[in-house]
């Protein structure tokens, strides 16, 4: 049905749909917590009919709402990195966690952690530093041969997991301060540290959501192969470089803000891909907002599912990630 | 007048030499046949013209410029090309991907407008697969994917086509349904089509002339008369071949000759 309308006006409709999933999202991240369930006093809040010095205005204000942007923030980031490995690399389950990407940054996060960084641009660098390197060795895998298959490209991505793992439990060994305890639980995806005077950071994010936006169209071009897209008018190797410099360096930069989170990438370019089709014209919006709306929502699962304290979001996106990865995987061999 | 000119012509696959000092002319509105052993160096020579290998040595003109001035937009609207295959990892319908055909004529959103849905729409009823607009590409069956391709090629305004193999895979009805439609296609647009082939009896019936490539080098150009011997091919191949006249137009016909006949001829 959706095809039939003209791409302007389905841009239209997915944005409205999908901004207003995530309005109430943001609602449902703000109003919902241990101190206080209050829809109706959260309508107060926001609106500012209620008492700007209550204690539920400031929990609300200066504790939800930063934790809701920053998850938002890094659900857009890590599913609009899934959605671009993908078509770059031509492998629905190419996402930056599996790759090793977001390993490699959260080995050099860490690194500058103990080196005694700050966290930005500090930390964020040392996090890029690491994250190319690692997307160099990956790359640099496939690109040398061309018979490589896509599952080799996945076992390469583990193995870097792995290795990332072993350096980051390293460096944690050697370590003998009380920052053991929060490097552990950033290590599984924690959203928690979040505050008002970190979101200014996050700001760098928008303009590379616009060059990824900017450049949906020769990424529909790159689905059908490199060659093909070459031929259609498109130099592929500039854009492979762009766009992998540039998510790279967004998912660097919300890995240093939130650790190791599993799986966005999977999950929401390929619900949506499936509601949507392949076209990156609306896919790339829709990663955006959706992903900002999924993880929101996982994150109030983290929040309120256990009985006291929380959980790491890396819990949740995992176990509704991998599950996911696998039904894909085995429905791929199925295809072959 | 030539759409291609090729002199000299080197080209490698990283260190390996794939073909040699290769010179060949291409006429406007020729329908030009790539012929030539496994590994002759065919599918690279298409590659080349498209630049989509680099060219170690010698010099290539499209249209009466270099090849290398040419941006890949400025080719794309010159210049299409049919692969063997697509990849179908994340398919488009047919519409879809025949209107990516317009795309190096539109700008970097590649919003296509109302002409350009038309364009898509000649393509698809030129090849045949209008009924299809709609479906999936990954659902459709190797002769239709092929026609899809072969109209976003279409789509694409080029003034020469270049084709790998296009007939590779397909039982001999859609070989020809393939095969007129590019000798249509030639005959109503006026488009030089460039193709590779291994099969020497459709390169015999269809083409103006025949290159034919062996170990990197040209073997021989001309027309399938003078190019189709049973002695050159012979050499060519490492295989006997009978080569007699078609009843339909006196082009040669090729035929293998099995061990067991070898004693016959």
């Amino acid at each position: 049905m959706l095809n039939n309308l003209r791409l302007g006006v389905r841009l239209a409709l997915v944005t409205i749909v999908l901004a207003g999933l995530l309005a109430i999202s943001f609602l449902l991240g703000m109003g919902i917590g241990p101190s206080g369930n209050g829809i109706s006093e959260l309508l107060a809040a926001v609106f500012g009919s209620g008492d700007p010095q209550s204690v539920f205005s400031v929990i609300v204000w200066k504790i939800r709402l930063p934790r809701v942007i920053l998850a938002a923030a890094v659900g857009s980031t890590l599913s609009l990195g899934g959605l671009v490995f993908q078509a770059l690399l031509r492998n629905p389950l190419a996402e930056p966690y599996i790759l090793g990407i977001s390993g490699g940054s959260a080995v050099g996060a860490i690194g500058g952690m103990l080196l005694g960084f700050s966290p930005f641009p500090g930390m964020a660098l040392a996090a890029f530093a690491g994250s190319l390197l690692i997307l160099l060795l990956v790359v640099g895998l496939i690109s040398g041969n061309t018979s490589m298959g896509r599952d080799s490209l996945l076992l390469g991505g583990v193995m870097m997991n792995a290795f990332c793992g072993a350096i980051i439990m390293f460096l944690i060994s050697i370590t003998q301060t009380s920052e053991v305890h929060q490097i552990l639980f950033w290590l599984m995806g924690d959203l928690s540290m979040s505050g008002l005077d970190r979101l200014p950071v996050l700001l760098a994010l928008l303009p590379c959501f616009a060059v990824v936006f900017a450049l949906a169209k020769p990424l529909n071009l790159l689905l059908a192969g490199r060659e093909s897209a070459a031929s259609l008018g498109i130099n592929v190797r500039r854009l492979t470089m762009l766009l992998l410099l540039v998510t790279t360096c967004m998912v660097s930069l919300v890995v240093c803000q939130s650790g190791l989170i599993g799986f966005v990438g999977l999950v929401i370019p390929h619900v949506l891909r499936l509601l949507l089709g392949p076209d990156h014209r609306l896919l790339v919006p829709a990663c955006i907002l959706g992903g900002a709306s999924y993880l929101i929502l996982c994150d109030l699962l983290a929040r309120t599912l256990p009985n006291s304290g929380e959980m790491p979001v890396g819990i949740v996106t995992a176990l509704i990630g991998a599950p996911l990865f696998i039904v894909l995987l085995w429905r791929s061999r199925r295809c072959q | 007048m030539q759409v291609i000119s090729v002199e000299g012509l080197t080209l490698c696959y990283g260190k390996r030499q794939v073909l040699q000092d290769i010179s060949m002319q291409v006429h406007r509105g020729e329908f030009y046949l790539i012929i030539g052993p496994n590994g002759s160096g065919k599918t690279s020579l298409l590659k080349g013209l498209a630049n989509l290998l680099p060219v170690a040595h010698g010099r290539i003109e499209i249209l009466g410029k270099a090849l290398t001035s040419y941006t890949r937009r400025q080719l794309a609207r010159k210049l299409a090309v049919v692969p063997q295959q697509i990849s179908l990892d994340f398919p488009f319908s047919v519409a879809e991907t025949v209107l990516m055909g317009r795309a190096p004529h539109l700008g970097l959103m590649g919003i296509e407008g109302a002409a350009d849905h038309a364009l898509a729409r000649e393509a698809m009823h030129f090849t045949d697969v209008a009924h299809l607009a709609d479906r999936p590409l990954d659902q459709l069956s190797g002769g239709e994917r092929q026609r899809v391709i072969i109209a976003r090629a279409l789509c694409q305004q080029p003034e020469i086509i270049l084709l790998d193999e296009p007939t590779a895979s397909l039982d001999p009805a859609h070989q020809i349904q393939i095969m007129d439609l590019m000798e249509r296609f030639r005959v109503e647009k006026g488009t030089t089509v460039i193709m590779v082939s291994h099969d020497l009896n459709l390169a015999s019936l269809y083409g103006d002339r025949l290159l034919l490539l062996h170990n990197g080098r040209v073997e021989m150009v001309g027309s399938p008369d003078e190019v189709l011997t049973a002695e050159r091919l012979g050499a060519c191949y490492g295989c006997a071949m009978l080569v007699e006249k078609n009843s339909l137009g006196q082009m040669p016909r090729v035929t293998p000759i099995p061990q067991k006949y070898s004693q016959v001829v």
